[in-house]
């Protein structure tokens, strides 16, 4: 067996694939053993009770899919009270992702679900800063470092920032988030995106526009991730489109720290088990001992005839 | 069957879980009527244990054309336990259902489940009313076959757009089942005719609950009925879904909980739901 171990800043998992946010619940132990995970990611808890958007609320698209579920919650009494223990009775460690319009909401919010029992905070920053416009939190590195600030104000715990892909620099508020504190960034949340019906002339998702993820934007959060490995120190969680254990060693080889496995899940309940076996027997094939020798492997490309080149030209 | 036929097999991963991914083995795929057509697949045992009202959420396979991307759920329309096979009915309309329909026996499907919270049936119960529309009636099909086998008389009011289409005639009379079937050509489906045969069919044959699928309208008229009659009541609801496990919230609906709106999961707290909670 491979040592699948990776340490996320203060936390160490058993293995480095986990749920993203939105795509997971208990009752996925219907279909596979949760105590495998490498953590366990609750769908965001805001601090009001919400009912959500219109519906249809998921449009697919090629090699993907797009939501406008808007974060239906039942608020953070509901949470505590149910949700937590629910997902405390298995072994691995319980990450609550919060979201709140305001940073005061948030700051307020991780207090509550520490003190509930979450191992660690995830700040879902994409949603909109209600304080600012409407732009999302993640949009802006100012607003990204407020708001990271005061959640690190208001908890001990480790504390994820889950970065927006709808950001014009994403590394610079992966730095932001750092310079604020932050634990670990998540790379990324969904894609903002749109289909429309041509013979309803309608758009297919009730609420407009939503966000796209699956296989579809795996190349783009790559590159994300990458970008954001290069800018900071703290660790990179890897999140868009991951389907595959090749999938997650891209994500792992660009220097992420772990991986969360969403849509695809959706596809086929299995999916993080199968990653996990497989990456297993990927290193066991190579004898490779520890999934760590592989984090952040990527070699420089090598162009010896282009280089052979440029010292003639230079001779 | 073929000898060369694949075997079918639930993935490592959830094999002994509750739902299970099972690669199944198309027996049979073909029409039943001009609109319907039924597929029956060779299921290993996890798949078998579907209740009445239960579904299973489909990967349709990529083709030529494009890969559709979330799994279709489609509710069990039979169970054959000693065949080992389950069956689906279904009416083509979209990608999903196109791909589907041109699968050929041999082909294998990925088929996620049993999924969802099936219909309630009481052996103490003497009989019971179904009252289908279009393709619901494939949903409520398998609650009859269970109610015979149980000792429980049927009633089953058949609702469909013209009598060619009907389905499970059939297999509803050899269950014993009193089978009524209304259509729009000659005015027997509309709801004010149909509410008329219900009460009679009632008064005739006193039963004690009322399952009903496939129609709002349908939905409305049965929930009067019930109420006046103090009758336990269910209807299977349907909802576009992506996950088909509770993750997503997509395939929510309104229900009516005292007086409180309150939104529910089709795949999760469903697909079958109180009759009288729930809003057409």
């Amino acid at each position: 067996m491979t040592d699948l171990a990776v340490d996320v800043g203060r936390c160490l998992l058993a293995n480095p694939v986990m749920p993203a946010s939105g795509t997971f619940s208990e009752a996925l132990a219907d279909a596979i053993d949760l105590d495998r995970l490498g953590a366990l990611v609750a769908k965001t808890v805001m601090p009001e009770k919400r009912a959500g958007n219109a519906l249809p609320r998921v449009a697919e698209t090629p090699m993907g899919m797009l939501n406008s579920i808007g974060i239906p919650c039942k608020g953070p009494e509901a949470f505590v009270q149910h949700t937590i223990p629910a997902f405390k009775r298995y072994r691995p460690p319980f990450v609550a992702s919060i979201s709140a319009g305001t940073v005061r909401g948030f700051a307020d919010l991780a207090a509550q679900v520490v003190a509930g029992g979450a191992d660690v905070v995830e700040a879902n920053i994409s949603c909109p800063n209600l304080e600012a416009d409407g732009h999302a939190f993640a949009v802006s590195p100012k607003a990204t470092a407020r708001v990271v600030q005061a959640l690190r104000a208001a908890t001990d715990a480790p504390l994820w920032a889950k970065l927006s892909p709808n950001a014009p620099n994403i590394a610079e508020v992966a730095m932001a988030a750092e310079a604020a504190g932050a634990d670990a960034v998540v790379v990324a949340n969904t894609i903002l995106g749109m289909a429309i019906d041509v013979e309803r002339r309608r758009t297919r998702l009730g609420a407009g526009m939503g966000g796209l993820s699956g296989p579809a934007i795996k190349p783009i959060v790559l590159r994300m991730t990458y970008q954001c490995v290069r800018a900071v120190r703290i660790p990179v969680i890897g999140c868009g489109g991951i389907a595959t254990a090749a999938d997650a060693l891209e994500f792992l080889i660009a220097g992420a720290r772990a991986v969360q496995v969403g849509t695809a899940t959706f596809r086929h309940p299995t999916t993080m088990i199968r990653i996990l076996d497989d990456l297993d027997a990927w290193c066991r094939e190579r004898g490779i001992a520890r999934i760590t020798d592989v984090i952040g492997t990527l070699e420089p490309f090598e162009t010896p005839q282009l280089e052979a080149a440029e010292d003639l030209a230079a001779e | 069957m073929l000898h060369q036929e694949p075997l079918p097999s639930t993935h490592d991963a959830s094999i002994g879980r509750r739902v299970g991914e099972h690669l199944c083995v198309v027996r049979s795929n073909s029409a039943v009527n001009a609109d319907y057509r039924l597929m029956r697949l060779s299921a290993p045992a996890g798949a078998l244990a579907a209740e009445p009202g239960q579904f299973f959420h489909i990967l349709c396979p990529a083709t030529a054309d494009g890969t559709p991307f979330l799994r279709r759920p489609m509710s069990v329309y039979h169970v054959d336990v000693a065949g080992e096979a389950i069956g689906f009915l279904y009416k083509v309309h979209g990608a999903g259902t196109r791909v589907l329909d041109a699968l050929q026996p041999g082909a294998t499907l990925d088929v996620l489940g049993p999924l969802g919270r099936g219909f309630t049936l009481d052996a103490a119960w003497r009989r019971i009313v179904l009252v289908g529309r279009g393709v619901g009636l494939a949903t409520l099909a398998p609650l009859a076959v269970r109610a015979a086998a149980a000792g429980v008389g049927v009633t089953a009011v058949l609702s469909v757009r013209r009598p060619d289409l009907v389905m499970s005639v059939d297999l509803l009379s050899r269950c014993g089942a009193d089978v009524h079937v209304v259509h729009d050509a000659d005015g027997s489906s509309d709801v004010a005719a149909v509410g008329r045969l219900i009460t009679q069919l009632l008064d005739q044959h006193p039963a004690d609950a009322v399952f009903t699928c496939g129609s709002s309208r349908l939905l409305t008229l049965l929930q009067g009925i019930a109420k006046a009659r103090g009758l336990y009541g269910e209807v299977a609801l349907e909802q576009q879904m992506a996950c088909g496990l509770s993750m997503c919230f997509c395939c929510v609906r309104a229900f009516k909980v005292g007086d409180e709106v309150e939104h529910r999961r089709v795949c999760w707290e469903g697909p079958v739901f109180d009759l009288q909670e729930a809003l057409p």
